[in-house]
């Protein structure tokens, strides 16, 4: 297991979402008011790009010609087939025991603790004064 | 009066062959059934080889107790309706010349329509309770079977007539049927053309225990999922009633999505094409969610095509289910408990191994109800059930699971 330090927190504003790459692996993440979450970026589905995807609400229903909406922002839909997936926590709405996408653990480090080591920060400098966004694969 | 009669068959059996595959859906054990004033006396096939094939199972077994799902008494005329009709109604089939309404869907020539030996001579079994209980009841020792009347009610376009001749239709069968033979039991035929005239007789003939299903036609003029059928759901539920819905059509709309076919051979075979908008219908619009105890049962359909169309409805489902968020789990799941399906025509080639595959593809044994479908020609000889079906199967479905689809049956 490597923490790798994939960008800076500011770069993903609320509602946000980032394609990154670790270790060759596809993770997007998310920043759900404030809070970030990653997941696997394809979608085990068909390989769609979830990074690519709608994110909306849940729509949930008690009964015909009724619609309730909630959790705005927090579903993911890849792309090619509208599969929804709960960014939360990676599972599937149609199949959320056998479909679900890989969730990787994320931190927001300051940027002074990271300077420090032992951090994974291949592609871009680390500056003390800011915040990043730290995934443990 | 003969409504969307097209001129079919005098020559439509020439044209198709003395044996068109059309009837052959399953079952073909190649028999050849005896007949003697409309009873199979005995059969030569060969079945009398036993061992040949898994065909002999089945049809040297059994049939005593089992319940049928579908069997057709036929209106022998339009005096046998007038008896039941008031002054008005009567007076209006003698003023205006009304023969009658048949539609296309069993034009009386076709080789699917009448069974052999549901024929003596030119007096047919299928128009009287004596002949029918002789030709069919009595031999196979069934000990109920729900009679679907297919007078086509539905053809006919001023909503008042057929509200008329749908309780001529329903009175005719009780008296002339129900009370004449204790093992039967019927559908409700409704007037479908005005929503609230089929809801009344609807929960005018349920006072009668007997009958234990609403019929409905596979073909019609909007999908029976629409909130506009619901009156009929919300009082079949009510009542404990089944909704049955049988191969046929309204002939309001083309048989096909693409326009009319030429030939009853397409014609009876887009039949099934009917059964899937009405299942996907049924389950996209929430009706089973709104009337949660209700069973639909497909007459006629053929069976095999639905597993399939499951499969399609339940991947295109997971990617538009925000259409229809009150689908909260796989459409496979809901069919699986709201739909069944009568066995008779059960379209696959007469091979065990191929019919368990295809049985191993629906998702439950439960769905799957005995009929003969009496008397259309949809097998040979006493081959009433597909090859491959161990005993267990035949008894859920020759018993139990009609039991369990239709609540009535155990008033």
């Amino acid at each position: 297991m490597a923490r790798h330090v994939v960008a800076r927190a500011a770069d993903i504003p609320v509602g946000g979402r980032k394609l990154v790459k670790i270790d060759g692996r596809s993770v997007v993440v998310f920043n759900l008011k404030g809070d970030f979450y990653a997941l696997s970026d394809t979608c085990p589905h068909k390989g769609g790009s979830l990074s690519n995807g709608i994110i909306s609400g849940l729509i949930e229903s008690d009964g015909p010609g009724e619609y309730r909406h909630s959790r705005q922002g927090e579903i993911i839909r890849c792309p090619w087939h509208q599969w929804e997936f709960d960014i939360k926590t990676g599972r599937s709405w149609c199949d959320p025991r056998r479909l679900r996408l890989v969730k990787y653990d994320v931190a927001v480090e300051p940027g002074a603790k990271l300077v420090e080591g032992p951090y994974v920060a291949e592609t871009f400098k680390v500056a003390i004064e800011d915040e990043y966004i730290v995934i443990e694969v | 009066m003969d409504i969307g009669r097209r001129s079919f068959l005098s020559g439509g059996a020439t044209r198709l062959g003395k044996r068109p595959r059309i009837m052959k859906h399953c079952t073909g054990s190649g028999r050849t059934a005896i007949i003697e004033g409309g009873r199979v006396v005995s059969a030569s096939s060969r079945d009398a080889t036993a061992g040949e094939n898994a065909t002999s199972d089945h049809a040297a077994g059994s049939f005593k107790g089992a319940i049928d799902c579908d069997v057709h008494p036929r209106v022998p005329d339009i005096l046998a309706l007038k008896r039941y009709m008031n002054d008005h109604w009567r007076e209006t089939v003698e003023v205006r010349g009304i023969e009658g309404f048949e539609s296309i869907a069993y034009p009386n020539n076709a080789p699917l329509t009448t069974r052999p030996d549901a024929m003596t001579g030119k007096v047919r079994a299928d128009d009287d309770v004596g002949r029918m209980a002789k030709a069919l009841l009595d031999p196979q020792q069934f000990s109920l079977a729900i009679c679907n009347c297919l007078y086509a009610v539905q053809m006919i376009r001023d909503e008042h007539l057929a509200s008329a001749f749908a309780r001529a239709v329903n009175d005719w069968v009780r008296h002339e049927w129900l009370d004449r033979d204790p093992r039967l039991r019927a559908s409700i035929v409704v007037p479908i053309q005005n929503i609230e005239l089929a809801v009344d007789e609807v929960n005018r003939c349920a006072e009668d225990k007997r009958f234990v299903q609403v019929l409905l036609l596979a073909l019609g003029e909007q999908p029976l999922g629409k909130s506009m059928f619901w009156p009929i759901y919300r009082a079949a539920e009510k009542h404990g009633l089944t909704i049955g819905i049988h191969a046929g059509s309204s002939y309001h709309h083309a048989v096909t999505g693409s326009g009319w076919p030429s030939y009853y051979l397409e014609d009876y075979a887009a039949q099934s094409l009917g059964f899937h908008a009405q299942v996907g219908s049924l389950v996209a619009e929430g009706v089973f969610v709104k009337f949660p105890k209700l069973k639909a049962v497909l007459i006629e359909s053929g069976v095999t095509w639905l597993p399939p169309y499951l499969w399609r409805l339940a991947k295109f489902w997971r990617g538009v289910r925000l259409e229809v968020p009150w689908i909260d789990r796989p459409p496979m799941e809901i069919v699986r408990d709201h739909i069944r399906l009568t066995i008779q025509p059960f379209d696959a080639p007469d091979n065990a191994d191929t019919v368990r595959r295809v049985l191993d593809q629906l998702p439950s044994e439960e769905m799957l109800l005995f009929a003969s479908d009496f008397p259309h020609w949809q097998y040979d000889g006493n081959a009433m059930l597909p090859s491959g079906i161990d005993a267990a199967l035949r008894r859920k479905i020759l018993i139990d699971n009609p039991k369990a689809a239709y609540p009535r049956l155990a008033l």
